[in-house]
């Protein structure tokens, strides 16, 4: 990674033309790709919302370095909230409600009026993603509070435990009262607007969006929202390593008695790392949600939590450059090897023996092992070596077996 | 009564096997301080290599008695599992041994999602029916049910916490364990091979879960290559509420855990009013955990676990 260098804090020149460089690529890149078709530009969208996901999860395990295996739970925690105040969904809940505890329901219904009751609520999406950041960082703080005195690996279990439970209530709130729609998930959810103009192409329109005269398909204005996003959150999150808290977070990670002795107050710094890596998978959720239209529980399996953090620990646990090559690479590869490998395999073997699907969890469990066993700092470390976690620099050290 | 007695036995069977799994956990976690995430999937590889000899046993040997059949599949799935087992600590876990936490945590969450990937790939998505070879006909003990198939568990269970109990108290290997969950720098200066004893740490761990997933599979008839994830939790669970790195805290948390979710899932529905239903029965272990590390983190036989590192 000669060529290109982030590092703005030593040298400032090289860094601004390779991010000058890279924003050149990525704005032309939706225009080229989809002279090759639509799904190119969707799997690339997809990737931005992961990279989305992995910078704010590098917040938990890369800065604070605090394991949290059911991350995807604030992802499902955004969708489902776009699902349930855009889209007619809450229609069905009201319905249900009346039909359970009729003073209770209707009540709400005078409340909310007639409108709602047939309709549904349809915020825009950008009244939920505020709503969506806090509801997830809320849980991302309780989950984590039973914790905060004890060992890090009993975060993992928690939130691992947590990632499995949320789908148990995605699958089942649906009866009595309708939240989630059980299974099915929820349908029709609104496209994002921006200033008016409909990400998802207004109705006649074929799926062209109009910006300024200018029409492009809806995944390519998509694509630059998300874009747009990803910077937004590179920005905040290396702003915030840089800061106060993101070097007490640091402090934690390394040593967590010798930070307390230096006067951090573990206990809020570490609750705050909670509550921000969960709100980013927040944020990123709403957007899942109103990107796809719909939303339903299998899209939030454990495989996803893995996912997300493999794409962190491959590019370089705690260095946002690697987080994000990190997740293009297991975002889009798996999508590029089931257009590669499996007509490969089919004109080789003449079936497909291993299937896109599987390749793509291998890769993920690989990711995992090999990175941790040969190289812990990742495929792009930080330049710097006192940025770099511990684990990164464990061939060396010697550390008392168990304390 | 008659419910609450049938919900204490089915708590009964549910908890030996969240036991034996648990068991594997706080051994582990004894002497190495590790989570081994895979430990659930060392179950899901034992269920799956019992069907396999089920089935080869049923074209090359028809004709054996059901609980016959049963004996060579444990029998058979037991050294796999040890292997398995065995293999993951010397190629995940060996050499992070000295590595900051997160490191072998990491590897611990790749290696479980490896082995799933490879058992989908050898037995296929979908989940496989288990052979039911025991006589379905249920014995009624004072108004509740327990199939024969539950009750060659619980005594299975049993006989192999006692073997355990024996093992780590009456052993040389036992005594040498528990100097290596005590100090493995001191047993190490005592002439004690902590290699090896960690090797037999997971291959004991592996041999208990490789029995449960065999039962776990005659119980519910039907595996799948996902199944370990859930009963591997629990039994984390499990051993956390007994008090982790305490093997009778891995068997009391366990059998309290399955008797805590058998009781919650049959009055749930009474409790919450209809709301919540039994397939909520899934949440209780996650809530026991919560409960446990904020009220009592060292559990019932437990001693500190506060982070000192």
């Amino acid at each position: 990674m000669a060529l290109l260098t982030f590092d703005l804090q030593h040298k400032p020149r090289q860094a601004r033309i390779s991010m000058a460089a890279v924003l050149a690529l990525m704005l032309v890149f939706p225009f080229v790709a989809s002279q090759f078709g639509n799904s190119w530009v969707r799997i690339i969208d997809i990737a931005l919302l992961y990279i989305m996901l992995a910078l704010g999860l590098n917040i938990v395990v890369g800065f604070a370095g605090l394991l949290d295996l059911g991350y995807i739970a604030f992802f499902a925690v955004g969708a489902y909230l776009v699902g349930l105040f855009a889209s007619p969904q809450f229609a069905a809940l009201l319905e249900s409600l009346i039909y359970y505890s009729p003073t209770l329901g209707e009540w709400l219904v005078a409340l909310f009026g007639p409108e709602i009751q047939q309709k549904g609520i349809h915020l825009s999406v950008w009244a939920v993603v505020p709503l969506a950041a806090l509801v997830a960082g809320l849980a991302g703080a309780l989950l984590g509070a039973p914790t905060l005195k004890l060992r890090g690996d009993y975060l993992a279990i928690v939130t691992l435990g947590f990632g499995e439970i949320i789908r148990i209530f995605m699958n089942n709130l649906n009866d009595p009262i309708n939240f989630t729609n059980g299974p099915q998930g929820i349908n029709m959810i609104d496209p994002i607007r921006v200033f008016g103009v409909s990400l998802a192409g207004e109705q006649g329109s074929g799926g062209m969006v109009d910006i300024g005269g200018y029409a492009m398909p809806s995944v390519n204005a998509y694509y630059f929202l998300f874009l747009f996003l990803c910077i937004a959150t590179i920005f905040i999150t290396s702003r915030l390593q840089h800061s106060r808290l993101g070097r007490a977070w640091v402090a934690i990670r390394e040593d967590e008695i010798a930070a307390k002795a230096m006067g951090i107050n573990t206990r809020n710094v570490k609750l705050l790392a909670f509550a921000m890596g969960a709100s980013f998978g927040g944020v990123a959720g709403a957007m899942f949600g109103a990107f796809q239209g719909f939303v339903s529980p299998e899209s939030f399996s454990l495989t996803e939590s893995i996912a997300v953090l493999a794409m962190v620990v491959l590019g370089g646990i705690g260095h946002i450059p690697g987080v994000v090559l990190g997740g293009m690479l297991l975002a889009a590869l798996p999508e590029v090897l089931r257009h590669v490998v499996e007509p490969a395999q089919q004109a080789l073997f003449g079936t497909v023996i291993i299937e896109a699907e599987v390749l793509r969890q291998l890769l993920y469990g690989l990711a995992l092992v090999l990175i941790m066993l040969v190289n812990p700092a990742g495929l792009w470390p930080s330049p710097n070596r006192e940025e770099r976690p511990n684990a990164a620099l464990a061939h060396d050290e010697q550390e008392g077996a168990k304390a | 009564m008659e419910t609450f007695l049938q919900q204490i036995l089915n708590g009964l069977v549910l908890g030996s096997m969240y036991a034996l799994v648990a068991l594997g956990y706080t051994m582990v976690y004894g002497v190495l301080n590790l989570i081994n995430f895979a430990h659930g999937d060392v179950l899901m590889i034992g269920a799956m290599i019992g069907l396999t000899i089920l089935k080869l046993l049923e074209t090359h040997a028809p004709g054996l008695s059901g609980g016959l059949q049963l004996a060579i599949a444990i029998l058979g799935a037991i050294p796999v599992a040890v292997l398995v087992n065995i293999l993951i600590e010397r190629i995940a876990y060996r050499r992070l041994r000295n590595a900051p936490r997160l490191a072998p945590l990491i590897t611990a969450i790749g290696v479980s999602i490896l082995l799933q990937t490879f058992a989908m790939m050898i037995w296929g998505r979908s989940p496989l029916p288990f052979p039911q070879l025991l006589s379905p006909e249920p014995v009624n003990i004072g108004g509740a049910l327990i199939s024969h198939t539950q009750i060659l568990l619980l005594a299975l269970a049993a006989a192999s916490m006692v073997a355990l109990v024996l093992l780590v108290e009456r052993t040389r290997m036992g005594r040498a364990m528990r100097a290596v969950a005590e100090n493995p720098r001191v047993a190490g200066l005592m002439g004690v091979d902590s290699n090896r004893v960690i090797v037999a740490t997971f291959a004991i761990g592996a041999a208990l879960a490789a029995v449960a997933g065999v039962m776990w599979g005659a119980n519910y008839a039907s595996i799948t290559f996902t199944m370990g994830v859930l009963p591997g939790m629990k039994a984390f669970c499990a051993a956390v509420l007994g008090g982790i790195g305490n093997i009778y805290g891995a068997m009391i948390g366990g059998i309290l855990l399955g008797i805590i979710e058998a009781l919650g899932a049959g009055y749930i529905g009474d409790l919450t009013g209809g709301f919540l239903g039994s397939h909520y029965q899934d949440i209780f272990a996650f809530i026991v955990l919560i409960l446990v590390l904020t009220l009592r983190p060292s559990g019932i036989m437990g001693e500190r676990v506060a982070d000192r590192a």
